[in-house]
């Protein structure tokens, strides 16, 4: 049974002028993605969305016999955003194929590595990419009639950040020339230090295996993380005001703003940083270590908490094909069958998928992207759900909030809300500040859970660095634990890339892969209809997202669109800009992806 | 007003022989995206350096790359076409991502940006090589897959993919006469990177002669030493002292680094500001600038196979350097001993009135 997952009731559909609109590819982002839209202009709203992508690499493909100990090296080269992510995913799949347990020092090593690789890249995206969508330049040619407000609105927290008014705000989120663009550029640099520090090289690491990890624990290599860790926390007692003073004042200034890009709650998380004390990577353990997260996993469906038992997250992924350019796997080899657990592993799951591409001319009636279609089966109800990850933050926040778990001094979930707590700097007093579950799952609140994430990095690494630090002082130094590659194995990783979910499923046979499936963010939320017909979160939210451009279609920007597709956070590695279509008139019709689509 | 005082040193400035020029980025290969990532990370020039002016001489740049426009739509897109129409005069065309070969197929595409208007088709990225490669003053390669094909080049790969110089012709040059310039690594070291543009613009600028390229058409100042020769480990090497796993801060040659043999200068300028890098943190090399990778350097935890024989021949006479080193060590770890609190003068001065 396929699950409609857009709450928006269509107008009356037959009544309709569309016009066509498409964006392909977006600019400011990473990857290629194409966005193609009907627009009702008359009631101001988008109709119907496709999104799909132009590129196809197959490491799926290319991996299979090669040594497993190469996964991290090779599959860091997915992403050149995040491929930090994707070694590091890749290590803890081996960890558990291989049976090695690294030392604690590796694990806060690592935990510091990708705490900044989050400092790092929620900035430089929501500063310098996203934050050009909402800078001077660009309100001024969408929503003249914004700026002239935002000139006229004091910003609440003009003390904490030092911008009078919000069109100052804007004023400096403009491209190469505003100065809160440039400072962020330069921080966007020192947190790339901090993560070279302990990985080695952004954002290919160099000193990253299974087993643990190369980097050298030595007091300076804290000295010299530290000093710079406390200057971003400085940093952030300005850019959390900042954006709550940006974001808020779209709401006030647009009534019904918090409909651009709202989808149904549907967030996934499959935890992030590992607590070197519980995690043995053991796969009968999983529950217990993946509670023991500093970001807890866990699928919130309708703002409740369903599970946050990584077995069952795992059992429950699903790669459904239905748009996209590949052979299904229908007749392919089941290379497991049951967990080791002994619960059923399903046909569609990562560890049986068989990837056979098949390239063709693109069909929005039938097959137009490279992406699949991932879904999570929910056992309660049989709906194979399109969970998003909102671009990381705002699913990490809304599980870790809700689980209840994560309380380590400088961060401490609530069950409603998650309190972060930055100490004294060098200019600015303490601060607590507290990311509180939102109403919505909507365009503005992925993109404010962006900026208080990145106060949670910075609040992490400050416990993970006081636990290197304490083991180096006790004599603790080793980041290594040799092992045996077995000739049979299969392995899982989950974790958090900086867009969200993140999973790494390898089968070992001889003693090379077998077989071997990144599932990263992106195709979680960039995913074509599934074989349901049920849309792609980016579909989805896009669909239904109501105009407040106030240009017509003849200079039509397509903000409100651009805002709802980038507060995801795309990385579809190879991205490129944005093509405005002709503005081609359609035929008025009844399209079946309205309201009860697929059912 | 009084009249413009022409200060006596302007006389050193001179113009450039082309005074704006554009940069075309194609990000739409066969790619992650992290060399244009990692160009954001440079300061030795960095990009805002380049785009601002702070660089004496050179012509005003023109940045059209996807991940960092402000522009979208037809405004983004009609460079492009520009380009191809010729009336973008001078551009420099960067290509990120191996160019896959859409040869090998019956229909689709393996990688493409835009779309053609009349089919709505989507247009592939060797068709925008083919385009623009003609009418661009200059092509550089950024990273290793545009270079030479990279990770996604990797043996059983689906899609053909290969370096620009494979697809365009090894011996191409450009209508003024350049050669491709790769300037390879996965991805591409940030500093490296943004140092061959300043480079390519101080030639076009009429400053510089024609850049110095290896017969893999890299910039010999950055590829010409390997790894090991900028090496801070290279001395445990030296030695005959090896890590016997990644515990540990000696040369690393035992546990799968080739930094011997491989062309980059990593080590020596670090990663970003001087920090970070490879062997010299902890990270064996694993070859990434060099057009055999990754094959050649497969499995990358082994001990390369050359490296066996050399590093036991170094063994016997870096141990005996080891210990004579050790003895030498130990003897100017020691104050000389006339260095005390006692009440005679032992350093062999003979006072004459004290």
């Amino acid at each position: 049974m396929a699950t409609v997952t857009d709450p928006a009731v269509s107008k009356d559909v037959s009544q309709r002028r569309l016009v066509e609109m498409n964006w392909d590819p977006i600019t400011r982002i990473v990857g290629s993605l194409g966005i193609y839209t009907k627009i009702d202009f008359a009631n101001r709203q988008v109709a119907e969305c496709h999104s799909t992508s132009s590129i196809f690499r197959g490491y799926s493909i290319f991996m299979k016999g090669k040594d497993p100990r190469d996964a991290h090296f090779i599959t860091s080269r997915i992403c050149g955003i995040c491929g930090d992510n994707h070694a590091t995913c890749a290590c803890y799949a081996q960890n558990m194929a291989f049976g090695v347990r690294p030392p604690s020092m590796a694990e806060w090593i690592t935990n510091l590595g990708e705490a900044a690789e989050y400092m790092f890249d929620h900035n430089l995206y929501q500063d310098n990419l996203v934050g050009v969508d909402f800078c001077e330049q660009m309100v001024k040619e969408t929503n003249p009639g914004v700026l002239a407000k935002a000139e006229q609105t004091m910003s609440p927290n003009a003390e904490a950040h030092g911008y009078k008014t919000i069109a100052d705000i804007m004023r400096a989120l403009n491209p190469f020339t505003g100065a809160f663009y440039l400072e962020t550029l330069q921080m966007s640099r020192m947190t790339r230090e901090m993560f070279c520090l302990m990985e080695g090289r952004h954002v290919h690491p160099s000193t990253l295996y299974p087993g643990g990890v190369g980097t050298v624990p030595t007091v300076q290599l804290f000295t010299d993380y530290m000093v710079r860790l406390m200057k971003y926390v400085e940093f952030m007692k300005k850019v959390v005001p900042l954006h709550d003073d940006l974001f808020d004042f779209f709401y006030e200034a647009l009534p019904g703003y918090e409909k651009v890009g709202q989808r149904r709650i549907l967030l996934g998380c499959w935890g992030s940083f590992q607590n070197p004390e519980v995690c043995d990577y053991t796969y009968k353990n999983m529950d217990k270590w993946g509670h023991a997260m500093y970001v807890t996993p866990g699928v919130v469906v309708d703002g409740e908490l369903v599970t946050k038992n990584l077995v069952d997250i795992n059992l429950g992924i699903r790669i459904l094909l239905g748009s996209s350019y590949y052979e299904g796997w229908e007749q392919g080899e089941m290379f497991v069958k049951k967990d080791p657990l002994g619960n059923p592993v399903d046909r569609n799951h990562p560890w049986n998928q068989t990837t056979t591409p098949r390239p063709q001319r693109r069909n929005f009636k039938g097959n137009y992207s490279w992406v699949m279609s991932p879904r999570w089966f929910d056992n309660r109800t049989g709906d194979y759900l399109a969970l998003d990850t909102g671009g990381g933050p705002i699913a990490r926040f809304w599980a870790t909030a809700l689980a209840g778990i994560v309380d380590i001094g400088y961060i401490k979930a609530t069950g409603k809300s998650v309190k972060i707590y930055l100490p004294k700097t060098a200019g600015k007093p303490e601060v607590e500040f507290e990311w509180k579950i939102p109403k919505w799952s909507n365009a503005i609140e992925r993109d404010r859970a962006r900026t208080y994430f990145q106060a949670y990095s910075a609040a992490a690494a400050l416990y993970f660095a006081e636990q290197a630090m304490r083991e180096l002082h006790k004599g603790n130094t080793k980041t290594f634990r040799d092992f045996e590659v077995p000739d049979e194995a299969i392995g899982c990783g989950f974790h958090e890339a900086v867009r969200g979910v993140l999973s790494h499923h390898v089968v070992i046979r001889e003693g090379k892969i077998a077989n071997y499936h990144p599932y990263p963010p992106t195709p979680w939320n960039a995913n074509p209809r599934d074989i349901y017909g049920t849309p792609g979160p980016y579909e989805d939210a896009v669909q239904n997202t109501p105009i407040f451009e106030e240009n017509g279609p003849e200079n039509f920007k397509g903000i409100d669109i651009m805002r709802a597709v980038r507060s995801f956070d795309p990385c579809l590695p190879c991205g490129v800009h944005m093509y405005l279509g002709q503005g081609k008139t359609l035929e008025t019709h009844h399209s079946p992806m309205f309201g009860v689509q697929g059912r | 007003m009084p009249a413009e005082v022409v200060p006596y040193g302007r006389s050193t400035q001179r113009a450039p022989d082309v005074k704006e020029i554009h940069v075309l980025w194609i990000t739409a290969g066969l790619g992650c995206d992290g060399d244009t990532i990692s160009i954001t990370a440079a300061t030795q020039p960095s990009v805002e350096d380049v785009l601002l002016g702070a660089i004496p001489g050179l012509p005003k740049v023109h940045l059209h790359n996807p991940v960092l426009a402000y522009e979208v739509g037809d405004d983004f897109m009609k460079y492009w076409y520009q380009a191809w129409e010729g009336k973008l005069e001078p551009f420099v065309l960067v290509v990120e991502g191996s160019i896959p070969n859409e040869k090998i197929k019956r229909e689709g595409y393996w990688a493409a940006l835009g779309n053609d208007p009349d089919s709505g088709q989507p247009i592939t990225t060797c068709e925008w090589i083919d385009r623009l490669a003609p009418k661009a003053t200059a092509i550089v390669g950024a990273g290793t897959c545009a270079t030479y094909g990279g990770i996604h080049a990797m043996e059983g790969n689906p899609t053909g993919c290969m370096g620009l110089a494979d697809y365009l012709g090894w011996g191409w040059k450009s209508k003024a006469g350049l050669p491709i310039v790769n300037v390879p690594g996965c991805p591409v070291q940030p500093d490296n990177f943004m140092e061959t543009i300043l480079y390519l613009l101080y030639q076009l600028a009429g400053l510089a002669p024609m850049i110095p390229l290896d017969d893999q058409l890299r910039p010999k100042w950055l590829f010409g030493a390997t790894v090991h020769e900028g090496c801070d480990r290279a001395a445990y090497y030296e030695q005959g002292d090896f890590a016997a796993d990644y515990n540990s801060p000696k040369c690393l040659v035992k546990v799968g680094c080739w930094g011997p043999v491989v062309n980059c200068n990593v080590p020596k300028r670090g990663w970003m500001n001087g920090i970070g890098g490879c062997p010299n943190v902890g990270g064996i090399c694993i070859g990434c600038t060099m057009p055999g990778f990754p094959d050649k350097f497969m499995p990358f935890m082994d001990e390369p196979p050359g490296a066996r024989l050399s590093a036991a021949a170094i063994g016997v006479y870096g141990a005996a350097i080891r210990s004579l080193r050790s003895i030498t060590n130990s003897t100017v770890n020691k104050e000389p001993k006339w260095r005390h609190p006692g009440n005679r003068l032992t350093t062999g001065y003979r006072p004459k009135a004290f």
